[in-house]
C-alpha cells in the first residue's frame, strides 16, 4: 500500500510528522491548573475534543488537548498543544486565525510561526478533511475569545458553514 | 483463509457488473470497488437509457393537456406506480404515492396522520432507527405532545421482543420501525411486531429502504400498514421515493402540501382534494426519474428477488467470516447472514473510520464512514462512528478480498500491527 498510492497524494495528507503526532499525541498530560477550557465536536465525524489552557501573566503556560478523533484531528491538536506554550493569548488567537487562513488556501501572515502545523497544509487537497484539521484551532479560537469576554466555555464545530 | 460458502449464488455478479457502466471507471488509478450500496446503488444502463428515452421522446407534464406527449408522459409516470404495486404485491396501484424519498414518505405519514393523535398518545420506535425514522416523530411529539417510546436493542444487534408487551398498550397509536437496519444489517420480524401492534389497535409504518432492494418483500405478509422505500437504493434514479399502503389507509392521511395536481376543485377560499394517491402529489412530480425506475425493477424481476437475496446472503456470510478473522475489528449486528441484509458495519478502535475510508478510497474502494444517520444507535453501540461495507448485485468475493487487503494496508500505513489476521 505505501509502495503504491495510485494517483492520490495520500502522503501529503498523512505526512510522517503528522502520523507521528497521531501515534504519540503531545499535550495529553493533566495541567497544574485550568484557566481556559472549551469543547469541540464534529457530530458527523463523531470527533470530540477538549482544549484546556493554563495561563500566567497573559501567556499560555501549558496546553492540553484531549478527546478522540481521526488522525488529522488528533495530530492537529497535538501540534497545537506543542506550539502554544510561551505564546500570549493574543498570539495564540493570531496563530489560530493564520491556521484557518492556511487551511482555506489564503496566505497566512508571514509574522506568525505555525511550526509543524504548516505540514497540515496538504490537507487542503482533501476538502472533506479540512474540518478535521481545523477543529482544535477553532475550538482554541472560540475558547480564547470567550475568555477575553468573560463568557462561559464554548462548544465549537467545524462542520457547519466555513469557520 | 475462509472458505466460500457452498450455496452458490444463482446470479452472476460479473455479468451483472457489465450492465452498470459506472463500474468500468477507475478511481485513483484502481478498479472501482463500490461497497456503498446501502447509501445508494449504481444504475444499470437500462435505467440510464430509460431516462434518456423519456427526455428524448415523451417529455411533457403529467395529468394535464390532451396532447400526445402529455399522454405518453402520464402513461410512463403511472406505469411506475403500477409496477411498484406489483413488485411489492401491494393491494392496488392507488395505494402507491410517488414522492421524493423514503424520508419524505415517513414525514408524510408523521404529518398526515397526526390529526388522529392527542396528548398522552404513544408512538413506539426502536433504538436502531435511521434519523429519517426518528426526527419526523420527534417533530410530531413536539407538535402534539405525544410520547415516544423505543423498543430496545439486544447485545446481539436484534430487537428485544420480550420488551414489546410492556411497551405496547392501548395508548400506542403507531409503531414505526425499520425493516432492515442500515447500520446493523438486522432484518426485523416486522410481521410479529405488527401483529402485536395491531392487537392493541396501533398502525404500523415500516422503513423498507434497506430491504426492498435486497430481499423479497411481499406486502400481503409483511404486516405493515404503511411502507416507505426509495428508488435510488434499488438501482433506480435518485429523487424518487414511495409511500405504499392500502388505498383506504391512505384515506386516513391528510395531505401535507397543497397545490396543483392534488386538488379536485378550487375556489378562491376553499378547495376539495383529488382522490388518493394523487392528493399527496402536489406540484409537478419527478416524472423522468419515476418513468425510468421500472427499468430497474425489470432487472430485479429478471433475476428474481430470491436469487438476489441468496447472492447477498452468501456474500455477506463470506465477508463476515473474513472480517471476523481480523482480530482487532469489532463487527456489529447479527453474525448469521440469514438474519441480516447485505451490509456489515465494523469498527477498529485504533483507526478512525474516516482515516480508514480515506486509505480504502486510495485503493479504489468506496465504503461509508460516519454515523450513518443513526447517532442514537452509535451511542448505544458505544462508538463515535463506524465503517460500513454494503453489497449489491454486482459485488463479488474478490471485492470482499480487496476490502480485507485494504483494511490490512490501512493498519500498516498507520503503523498498527496486523497480527491476528487469518
Amino acid at each position: 500500500m505505501s509502495q503504491d498510492k495510485g494517483f492520490l497524494p495520500l502522503d501529503e495528507l498523512y505526512r510522517e510528522v503528522i502520523l507521528d503526532h497521531y501515534r504519540r499525541p503531545r499535550g495529553r498530560t493533566p495541567l497544574p491548573r485550568v484557566d481556559v477550557t472549551a469543547h469541540g465536536r464534529n457530530p458527523v465525524c463523531g470527533d470530540e475534543i477538549d482544549v484546556a489552557l493554563a495561563l500566567a501573566d497573559g501567556h499560555i503556560e501549558a496546553a492540553r488537548v484531549t478527546g478522540h478523533g481521526c488522525a488529522i484531528c488528533t495530530a492537529s491538536g497535538s501540534i497545537m498543544a506543542e506550539l502554544l506554550p510561551g505564546r500570549t493569548t493574543g498570539q495564540a488567537e493570531e496563530a489560530a486565525e493564520a491556521f484557518r487562513r492556511m487551511m482555506h488556501g489564503e496566505p497566512p501572515p508571514a509574522a506568525v510561526d505555525l511550526g509543524d502545523a504548516e505540514l497540515l497544509e496538504g490537507v487542503q487537497r482533501f476538502p472533506v478533511r479540512v474540518k478535521c484539521a481545523l477543529l482544535p484551532w477553532m475550538t482554541l479560537r472560540d475558547a480564547l475569545a470567550a475568555h477575553r469576554a468573560g463568557a462561559a466555555p464554548t462548544v465549537t464545530t467545524t462542520e457547519e458553514s466555513d469557520p | 483463509m475462509a472458505t466460500v460458502p457452498s450455496r452458490r449464488p444463482a446470479l452472476d455478479p460479473r455479468a451483472l457488473a457489465a450492465r452498470f457502466p459506472i463500474l468500468a471507471r477507475q478511481v485513483h488509478g484502481r478498479r472501482l470497488i463500490y461497497l456503498d450500496n446501502a447509501a445508494t446503488t449504481q444504475k444499470p444502463a437500462a435505467v440510464l437509457a430509460a431516462l434518456e428515452h423519456y427526455y428524448t421522446h415523451s417529455n411533457a407534464n403529467v395529468h394535464r393537456g390532451v396532447h400526445t406527449l402529455g399522454e405518453e408522459a402520464t402513461e410512463a409516470y403511472e406505469a411506475c406506480r403500477a409496477r411498484v404495486a406489483a413488485f411489492l404485491h401491494a393491494p392496488s396501484h392507488r395505494g402507491v404515492v410517488i414522492l421524493r424519498s423514503t424520508t419524505e414518505a415517513l414525514n408524510l405519514i408523521a404529518r398526515g396522520w397526526e390529526h388522529h393523535l392527542q396528548e398522552g398518545d404513544e408512538i413506539l420506535l426502536t433504538e436502531m432507527e435511521h434519523h429519517s425514522n426518528l426526527v419526523p416523530w420527534i417533530m410530531l411529539a413536539r407538535r402534539r405532545g405525544v410520547t415516544l417510546r423505543h423498543l430496545p436493542l439486544r447485545e446481539d444487534g436484534e430487537l428485544d421482543l420480550e420488551a414489546l408487551p410492556r411497551l405496547l398498550s392501548r395508548r400506542t397509536r403507531l409503531v414505526a420501525l425499520t425493516h432492515a437496519s442500515n447500520v446493523l444489517g438486522t432484518v426485523n420480524p416486522v410481521a410479529e411486531i405488527a401483529a402485536a401492534a395491531h392487537a392493541v389497535g396501533a398502525r404500523v409504518a415500516v422503513d423498507a429502504a434497506q430491504s426492498v432492494p435486497h430481499m423479497p418483500v411481499d406486502l400481503r405478509t409483511l404486516g405493515a400498514d404503511f411502507v416507505a422505500f426509495s428508488a435510488h437504493k434499488a438501482y433506480g434514479p435518485t429523487g424518487v421515493g414511495f409511500l405504499v399502503a392500502a388505498p383506504e389507509l391512505l384515506e386516513e392521511l391528510e395531505p401535507v402540501e397543497g397545490g396543483g395536481e392534488m386538488i379536485r376543485e378550487v375556489h378562491l377560499d376553499r378547495a376539495t382534494w383529488n382522490e388518493v394517491p394523487h392528493r399527496f402529489e402536489a406540484g409537478t412530480p419527478n416524472i423522468a426519474d419515476a418513468a425510468a425506475f421500472p427499468a430497474a425493477l425489470d432487472l430485479l424481476e429478471e433475476l428474481g428477488m430470491e436469487a438476489v437475496r441468496a447472492h447477498e446472503v452468501a456474500l455477506t456470510g463470506y465477508a463476515w467470516e473474513r472480517l471476523a478473522s481480523l482480530r482487532w475489528l469489532q463487527l456489529h449486528g447479527p453474525a448469521d447472514p440469514h438474519r441480516r441484509t447485505g451490509l456489515i458495519s465494523f469498527y477498529d478502535p485504533q483507526l478512525h473510520p474516516h482515516d480508514l475510508a480515506q486509505i480504502l478510497d486510495s485503493e479504489g474502494i468506496a465504503v461509508r464512514a460516519g454515523h450513518h444517520c443513526a447517532q442514537p444507535l452509535m451511542r448505544r453501540l458505544g462508538v463515535p462512528a463506524t465503517t460500513r461495507a454494503s453489497f449489491g448485485l454486482y459485488n463479488t468475493t474478490e471485492d470482499v478480498d480487496a476490502l480485507v487487503e485494504g483494511l490490512l494496508a490501512a493498519r500498516r500505513y498507520f503503523g498498527l500491527p496486523t497480527g491476528g489476521a487469518a
